[in-house]
Order: C-alpha cells, then sequence, then structure tokens
C-alpha cells in the first residue's frame, strides 16, 4: 500500500514544533502511521528544532533551580515508571482497524463506539470537541456511493482515509491518504462504490454548508 | 562562547559542539543514574530550553517552571533515549514541546504509535548512507545557517510563533502559498546538504 496524498511540509513542520491543535494532529498522526516519508520529515523538521535549540540563548535560571531539580530526583525516581499498554491497534474489532492514536480518542471497539445518524448512509462519531478554540475532530463514514455534503470553510480541514475510499475535485483518496484544505475550497467527496469509507476529518474553524439538504444536515453535524 | 561557572567554563565549550559527549551523559544517567552527569545536562540544557521557551512567548516563571519540569523528565525517562533515532538536542527539545502542549494549552499531543500493526514500515535504510543522529544533527545545524534570509525566516517564525501559517504570512505580507513553497525549499535544501556530504 503506497499513500498517495501527503500533507504539506509546512503542516507536518506545524506538527513537530507544536503548533498544531489537538484535532488537527490527530490527523496527522493517523497519516503518520501510515507513511514513512513524512515520519521522515517530521523527524527532520524535529532535528531542526534540537538545532535551534542547541543555538538559542541561554536564558539564567533561578538561583535555586538546581538545588529545586535535585531534590525532587528522589521523588521522581519513587514515581512508579510509566505503564506500557499492550499494542492499541491490536484491540479493534469489527472489521474496522483504526491506528492506535485514532483508537486511543474511540476509547474501545469502534463497532460499539455510539456513531449519530446524521443522514441517509452518513454517520459520526465526534473524538475531540473543543468549544473554546472550535476544534473539532471526527470520523465519519459514508455508504458506498455517498455523496459527502457540498461545504466550504473558513479554516484548515485536514482529512484521512481509514478505511475504503473516496473520489474529489482533488482525485481518488485512499487508505492513508491525506486532504488538507485551507481557504475557501469547496470540494464533495463521494465514497467509492462496493465498501463504506471511513474518514477521520479535523476543522479548526465551522464548516459552511452549501444547498438545501446539507444546511439541514449541517447543524446535526455539528460542524 | 559565553558562560558561566569557573570550572564548567571550558567543559560548557566544549560540550556545546559535542552532541556524542552529551549522548554519554545522558546514558550515563540511564544506567547509573549519575548525578553529576545530571548536573552537567542541567547545566547546558536548563538555560536553552527556558531560553527557547522564552522566545515561543512564555513568560519568564513559566519559562522556568517549564525548563525545571523538563529536565526531571530527563532524568525519569533517560532510560528512553534512543541516539539511534535522535540527537540529544533534538529527544530535550520533543520533551520541551509536549511538556508546553500539557501544561501552558492543556490538550493531548496525538502520535503514532511504534508498536502499531497498523504502521507502515521504514525503508531499508542502505548502509553507506547510515551516519549517527549526532553526526545528522550537527550537519542540519550548519544547513540551516546557510539557508537563504527569506527561507531560514519563515523556518524560524515556524517554530517560534504560536500562529498558523496563514498568519504568518499576513506578517510577512505574502501569500500563503509562498510561506509553503518556502518551507518546502527549506526543507529540501537542508535535507540534501545532509545527505550531500555523506558521499
Amino acid at each position: 500500500m503506497t499513500v498517495k496524498h501527503h500533507p504539506s511540509e509546512a503542516l507536518l513542520l506545524a506538527y513537530a514544533a507544536g503548533h498544531l491543535s489537538e484535532a488537527l494532529s490527530l490527523v496527522v498522526a493517523a497519516h503518520l502511521t501510515y507513511c514513512p516519508d513524512c515520519r521522515d520529515i517530521v523527524a527532520e523538521a524535529e532535528a531542526m528544532g534540537g538545532a535551534l535549540l542547541d543555538d538559542s540563548p541561554p536564558a539564567r535560571m533561578g538561583g535555586d533551580a538546581l538545588a529545586a531539580v535535585l531534590a525532587r530526583l528522589t521523588t521522581a525516581e519513587a514515581a512508579a515508571p510509566p505503564r506500557r499498554e499492550a499494542p492499541r491497534g491490536a484491540a479493534s474489532g469489527g472489521g474496522l482497524r483504526l491506528p492506535a492514536p485514532v483508537l486511543d480518542y474511540v476509547g474501545g471497539d469502534p463497532a460499539h463506539a455510539r456513531w449519530q445518524w446524521v443522514g441517509p448512509g452518513i454517520r459520526q462519531l465526534d473524538l475531540v470537541a473543543n468549544g473554546r478554540t472550535r476544534d473539532a475532530a471526527r470520523l465519519l463514514r459514508l455508504s458506498p456511493g455517498r455523496v459527502m455534503p457540498h461545504h466550504s470553510h473558513t479554516g484548515l480541514e485536514l482529512t484521512v482515509v481509514l478505511h475504503g475510499a473516496y473520489t474529489d475535485e482533488q482525485g481518488r483518496f485512499a487508505r492513508g491518504d491525506m486532504a488538507e484544505l485551507d481557504g475557501a475550497v469547496e470540494h464533495q467527496p463521494i465514497a467509492e462504490a462496493g465498501d463504506e469509507c471511513v474518514c477521520l476529518v479535523a476543522t479548526d474553524a465551522p464548516l459552511r454548508f452549501h444547498g438545501l439538504l446539507p444546511r439541514m444536515v449541517a447543524p446535526m453535524m455539528g460542524f | 562562547m559565553h558562560t558561566h561557572g569557573v570550572d564548567g567554563g571550558a567543559l560548557m565549550t566544549h560540550i556545546t559542539v559535542d552532541g556524542d559527549h552529551l549522548a554519554r551523559l545522558v546514558r550515563a544517567v540511564a544506567d547509573q543514574r549519575d548525578q553529576a552527569a545530571f548536573v552537567s545536562l542541567f547545566e547546558h540544557f536548563g538555560p536553552r530550553v527556558k531560553g527557547f521557551l522564552m522566545r515561543q512567548g512564555a513568560a519568564e516563571s513559566e519559562a522556568e517552571d517549564l525548563a525545571q519540569d523538563v529536565m526531571l523528565t530527563v532524568w525519569r525517562k533517560a532510560a528512553q533515549f534512543d541516539p539511534a533515532k535522535a540527537a540529544v538536542s533534538t529527544w530535550i527539545f520533543t520533551i520541551a514541546r509536549n511538556r508546553r502542549i500539557d501544561v501552558l494549552r492543556r490538550e493531548r499531543r496525538p502520535e503514532p504509535d511504534m508498536d502499531d500493526p497498523l504502521l507502515a514500515p521504514e525503508p531499508e535504510p542502505s548502509a553507506e548512507t547510515y551516519m549517527s543522529k549526532t553526526q545528522a544533527q550537527a550537519r542540519i545545524r550548519q544547513a540551516m545557517a546557510t539557508l537563504p534570509q527569506d527561507q531560514a525566516r519563515v523556518l524560524t517564525l515556524s517554530f517560534y510563533e504560536d500562529i498558523p501559517h496563514s498568519e504568518i504570512a499576513e506578517r510577512l505580507g505574502i501569500p500563503l502559498g509562498t510561506v509553503k513553497s518556502r518551507l518546502r525549499l527549506a526543507f529540501r535544501k537542508v535535507k540534501a546538504m545532509v545527505g550531500e556530504e555523506l558521499v
């Protein structure tokens, strides 16, 4: 399996620098699971961060900083080491296999999660919903051949395919492929016939839907 | 370079450029719980982490607390440091980044799991392109110093400013597409320069 659609270097850099929101980071983490090339770029960006740290002008630490930290070493010692959980991806069931970071947010078998009906052939599962920052990530499950409501958005919208495939103006997106849309781009993904399509979608600004049906669907989807 | 401490002076100057020495210090902390090695790491990285966080906009007291936390994490997680994966400064950069997200933003940071059965494997590295991460890091640093001004500027802003690239574009008065293409060029150039010197 080869991933064909990748995030921009700019986005991977923002992820590596720690400036992407939680929801957007989740989509990137899912893509990285499928894409060693992008993991490589993130590692390069982190090395750049390390180089900047090397060259960072030192700021004087408080006079008692070292003593304070040394005093905490023994306490740190006593703290239990982080427990290594069983490989998380292995826990997925119901035929739908999700990358470990996504499964963390689902919190169990996706087949038993509380998917919401949002329209004919569309179900969703909210994973991140931050009302303050309007940061949101959700799984979307489209029946074969189902057309996503036509929409545009003001911020950034990231989509990664986790199962099946869809097609839109930019081409065909299959498992691991990621779409990065910013600004006033409109697109209309259509799930491929034959299999359902499961995508992880994150936005850092609410989506705007066009057309009558989508306008009715949008409030239910919480976009 | 200006250093503090009477005894530490020469050593500090030395370890600034010697990533392998830093890696040995982390190893000593991991294997022997060596407090003297930890003190050396603290004196080298503590002020740099604090300075880095302040450049990212943290208040002085916040940066101080976070830097202490980061160094404590270095002590606790020293055994997780893998010199085959990253240089010490890169490892500490990621610790500082994650603490900052955790403490200042109160958010989680999703990451791929290297034990995930779904993880697509890395291509095998060929023998002639192998070099230590410490060497690679030193070359990345040199390569960054030779980037054209416009590329270097968007690159450093991307690290230091907690704002989206659209706002970086606005601030620099250039289109978003230009920010992205400059970053793409910067990545290619650094990668090419790091790879080039191997042959």
